[in-house]
């Protein structure tokens, strides 16, 4: 057992003993979930099941760049099994169904109880924990210690209760699929390492983190990899998230070598002395870090592999690709505040991309047919929404964001896990094909999904930002900030590119408007085409359609909840509606300083009606956009996928995503084979290595022995001349000396 | 012959004979015939013979008329003779042209070599004055000085030279014997 | 004189060297060694001038040697003779691997 080998707080361990002390076990259950769940696993399982490709449904694969999204679909009902799809469910899933979920809520209420011990406390350190030595050469010496701060406990209770809720749902999707234990041990490693991720002391063991989800999601999103294009998948998101990785680790370094330490207090100390504001070493490690952000949390350039890892689970999806793992960036800028608000620059690049990222990804959301391709732009979008609240300084919008964002967006995509759930039930009972993701085969479902259509529409207005709904509050936060920050701030005083800094905030503010805009129109239409309007799902079908059962539906209603009054964890100073800017002050220890220090000194405010116009302006945005979307959609001119005709125009454009995977594989993916195989397989390994140094050293050997043959011809004749020789080369040898 | 009384005669002789000696060696090494060969060969060690006794060595100087002229090169003749070589051969017994010229250029990089080597100074101290060996031939005759050397200093050396002789006589009879019987 | 005798005690030297290396009649070849051997006598006589008796004193042994020397040799050559009926050189290559 791993007992702490020394515990430090200030304040926090003077409240003794309970539940922070158990800390380590935290992130030990889901390790201990995966142990159990990964040995089931390797007992025999019944192999046949929607794994195997020859029962699942033609859908096109298209070009190998568009993974097919397709490939999600969980089995037909339980034990209803006909003679195509026999009972698939693994003879150890009532075990694994327990031990999954149980321990992420073991972990849960853990982490409560920690929370509530150290809000007690009143503490302002952080309280960390070190358990061993990890590494300790030369001058590097990196600790395994855990660290709870008011920043990591929010952290902390979104993975660990958001993961909760999933798993539970996970326990009715994934039920007869013959991979059950598998899928747990993953998603339980999963939440290990985000734990390890979210809690980690040093810069170290955050990447050990990052490195373990990224690994999770690639399993994860090959799930069912006996199909190709899953298997690319799950091969592209982890190699585009190397890409990032790379700069996370060039930051890692460039910050040893210069401050000589990786430790999150020690680097806050030793940066805040001895940076310069504006410095070309803290704004390079800043950039690196951001790089290792884009790749992790999807930003541009590095935000292809997430709508393809949809080719996952549902669950998955929502889990890993909306609820925690693409935070991780957010939370590292967050965690990395010294260094950034040392960092004009470097905020400001994080700042554009992340409004440019929002608007990109809303204006591909807006012409996707893939129920769960829409969610993942609008993922992508809400990201970068988060950036630009982190990259102005404006910690609290966008940790607030990070954690609303979780609610709705999970509920959003468990929501349509249940619709692909029902979809595919009706097709599997009339052995159909058909596409259960495409909303072309939906319509009008609101009549046989009552709650789920209710549950979505709550997440759909939250997302929009419609009051009182908690993505209001989190977005008008950040667009808030945006703008304050534009008329005061290092960020404004600072040059982008040869932009003036106010001019570049200013024009990410109306961005993030157009983006709001954006993300009201799709998620409406979404909406409209999936629950409303007529249904086109086919005659047979229509019978078979149900709500999903209570354990999926459960955790969509406290999602649902949550996404209602979320938003009362940081209501603004203009509507006190009950006690404001909670989320604020909890976080002001951790980032306060660094926010100030971007604002010049001076908690940064707006005249009231300043206020009240830009909510107005924001709220009348997404309104607007949701009655646009109402009043112009036809959901009755749609037709089934399958007689649906190609796009064309623009519409063709942005239904294929600007062409951007395209482009990446021109300008790298091919390049990048053509040098593997011609230079450096072709030319250095079978030339160089085989060809001149393994054969040429063998011919090299041969001549010279065939050299030394010559010599020894067995006549007198030829030793007399060599003997000379000798002479002569020993003489001249004496000579020249 | 001390040099000091007949500076010239010494001098002309010294080089007369060393230039017979050059070409005689010359000649032998390109004759065809080994007869001629050794024959030209037995004409150097004269003139070498001549040389040994302008530098104050007579007694080497007789020593090699008697030994190497006399003796060497008689066996030298000898077996020739009792090979039956002595017409010059059918097969070719010189290298082709080219072999010659490389082995010419190797031994002029040779004589460069050992030019080089020649040009060093002998220090004073360690020199003798001139006229030394003049003047003990003067005194003590041409075989006293080296006698008392032989059988002194390298005593030792004497002794294993007999033992030497010894062996090379056994050796070259057992070599040459015909062993009919032992096939 | 040191020098001259040097001076034709090199070129005696570097003649011999030329001759074992351009002839393949075995009986020249030795006879070409010895000329090589007087080259060197001559060489030690000369310096017997400046350095003492000790170099005629190696002259005596030097040809001493040669004597024994040649005796064994040309018995060797002898018996190669009686085997291979040829001094040619080039021939007599039993070592040749």
């Amino acid at each position: 057992m791993l007992l702490p080998l020394a515990q430090e707080s200030h304040a926090a361990a003077a409240a003794g003993g309970g539940a922070m002390e158990w800390l380590w076990l935290v992130p030990l259950l889901p390790l201990l979930g995966f142990v159990v769940n990964g040995l089931l696993s390797l007992t025999s399982a019944v192999t046949l099941g929607p794994s195997d490709p020859s029962a699942a449904h033609g859908a096109g694969h298209g070009t190998g760049h568009e993974a097919a999204a397709h490939s999600d679909h969980p089995p037909s009902g339980g034990a209803h099994g006909d003679d195509h799809h026999p009972v698939a469910r693994h003879r150890w899933a009532g075990l694994v169904s327990f031990v999954g979920p149980a321990v992420l809520l073991l972990s849960f209420l853990l982490s409560v109880a920690i929370w509530l011990q150290y809000r007690a406390s009143g503490a302002h350190d952080p309280f960390v924990q070190r358990y061993f030595t990890w590494m300790l050469t030369g001058t590097l010496g990196i600790e395994a210690a855990l660290m709870i701060d008011q920043l990591s406990l929010i952290m902390l209770l979104v993975v660990t209760g958001v993961g909760t809720l999933i798993h539970v749902f996970s326990v009715g999707y994934m039920r007869d699929d013959p991979g059950y234990p598998r899928y747990f041990a993953y998603l339980n490693l999963f939440v290990f390492f985000m734990l390890l991720l979210v809690l980690g002391a040093n810069y170290p063991l955050l990447f050990v983190g990052w490195e373990g989800v990224g690994l999770c999601s690639y399993l994860l999103i090959g799930f069912w990899f006996s199909e190709k294009a899953n298997a690319d998948a799950g091969k592209k998101a982890f190699i585009v998230n190397r890409i990032g990785d790379f700069g996370f680790l060039v930051a890692m370094f460039l910050l040893f070598a210069n401050y000589g330490s990786l430790d999150f207090q020690v680097l806050e100390a030793s940066v805040g002395s001895q940076a310069v504001l504006g410095g070309a070493l803290v704004t390079t490690i800043c950039l690196f870090l951001f790089l290792g952000c884009t790749g992790k949390s999807a930003q541009i350039p590095l935000y292809t592999w997430l709508p393809d890892a949809m080719a996952g689970p549902t669950p998955v999806s929502a889990l890993i690709h909306a609820a925690t793992m693409v935070t991780a960036g957010v939370y590292l800028i967050a965690r990395s505040h010294f260094l950034f608000a040392l960092a004009p620059v470097a905020s400001l690049t994080v700042v554009v991309i992340g409004a440019l990222t929002a608007v990109f990804a809303a204006t591909i959301g807006l012409k996707q047919w893939d129920i769960k391709k829409v969610l993942a732009y609008s993922t992508v979008s809400q990201l970068g929404y988060m950036f630009v609240g982190v990259g102005a300084g404006a910690y609290t919008a966008g940790v607030f964001h990070l954690v609303t964002h979780a609610f709705f967006k999970a509920l959003l995509f468990l929501g349509s896990g249940s619709v692909i759930f029902a979809m595919h039930r009706a097709y599997h009972a009339t052995h159909s094909h058909e596409d259960a993701q495409d909303m072309r085969n939906m319509g009008g479902l609101r009549k046989y999904m009552p709650w789920t259509w209710a549950l979505m529409w709550i997440a759909t207005l939250a997302i929009a930002g419609v009051p009182p709904f908690a993505g209001f509050f989190s977005k008008d936060e950040i667009l808030a900030s945006v703008f304050m920050r534009a008329q005061e701030s290092t960020l404004a005083d600072a040059r982008w590119l040869g932009i003036p800094g106010d001019i570049v905030l200013y024009s990410c503010y109306v961005l993030g408007l157009a983006a709001a805009l954006m993300t009201a129109i799709y998620m409406t239409r979404m909406m409209i085409y999936t629950f409303h309007g007529p249904n086109r799902t086919g005659e047979t079908e229509r019978s078979h359609l149900a709500e999903a059962p209570w354990v999926m539906t459960a955790p969509l209603v406290v999602l649902g909840v949550a996404s209602a009054v979320g938003g009362w964890l940081n209501l603004p100073k203009f509507l006190p509606l009950g006690p404001t800017e909670t989320l604020h002050h909890w976080l002001e220890p951790v980032n306060g300083g660094s926010a100030l220090d971007i604002t010049k000194g001076s908690e940064p405010a707006l005249a009231h009606s300043v206020e009240y116009t830009m909510v107005g302006a924001a709220v009348a945005i997404a309104i607007f956009g949701i009655l646009f979307a109402w009043r112009r959609l036809r959901p009755e001119r749609l037709v089934p996928k399958a007689e649906a005709r190609p796009e064309e125009g623009f519409e063709r454009v942005l239904a294929n995503k600007y062409y951007v995977d395209e482009l990446y594989d021109r300008t790298v993916v091919r390049p990048t084979y053509a040098t593997s195989r011609n230079l450096l397989w072709r030319g250095i390994d079978v030339g160089l290595i085989d060809g001149l140094m393994v054969n040429g050293s063998a011919w090299v050997a041969r001549g010279a022995g065939w050299l030394g043959s010559a010599l020894q011809t067995g006549r007198t004749g030829t030793y007399a001349w060599v003997l000379v020789l000798g002479v002569l080369a020993v003489v001249g040898a004496v000579t020249l000396r | 012959m001390p040099q000091g009384d007949l500076p010239l005669f010494y001098t002309f002789h010294f080089y007369l004979f060393g230039i017979i000696a050059v070409v005689s060696a010359l000649l032998f090494v390109t004759r065809r015939s080994p007869v001629a060969a050794a024959l030209w060969l037995v004409n150097t060690m004269f003139c070498l013979a001549a040389l040994y006794v302008l530098l104050d060595a007579h007694f080497i100087g007789a020593i090699q008329v008697l030994v190497y002229a006399g003796a060497i090169m008689v066996v030298f003749l000898f077996v020739i003779m009792l090979l039956n070589l002595g017409h010059p051969s059918e097969v070719a017994d010189q290298r082709g042209l080219g072999w010659k010229v490389t082995a010419g250029f190797v031994g002029l990089a040779l004589l460069a070599e050992i030019f080089t080597l020649t040009r060093v100074r002998i220090p004073d101290r360690l020199a003798l004055p001139p006229g030394t060996m003049a003047d003990e031939v003067a005194r003590g005759g041409a075989i006293a000085p080296l006698a008392r050397s032989l059988f002194t200093e390298h005593l030792l050396a004497f002794e294993l030279t007999s033992i030497l002789l010894l062996t090379a006589i056994v050796g070259a009879v057992v070599l040459a014997r015909r062993n009919s019987d032992a096939g | 004189m040191l020098a001259e005798s040097l001076f034709f005690s090199a070129v005696l030297f570097v003649i011999g060297v030329v001759g074992v290396l351009t002839r393949r009649n075995a009986i020249i070849i030795f006879m070409c060694v010895e000329l090589m051997l007087n080259a060197v006598n001559l060489a030690f006589i000369a310096f017997a001038q400046v350095h003492g008796i000790a170099g005629q004193v190696f002259v005596f042994f030097v040809m001493t040697v040669a004597a024994a020397e040649a005796a064994v040799g040309l018995a060797i050559i002898i018996a190669l003779f009686r085997h291979k009926q040829t001094v040619n050189l080039d021939n007599i290559n039993l070592l040749k691997g």
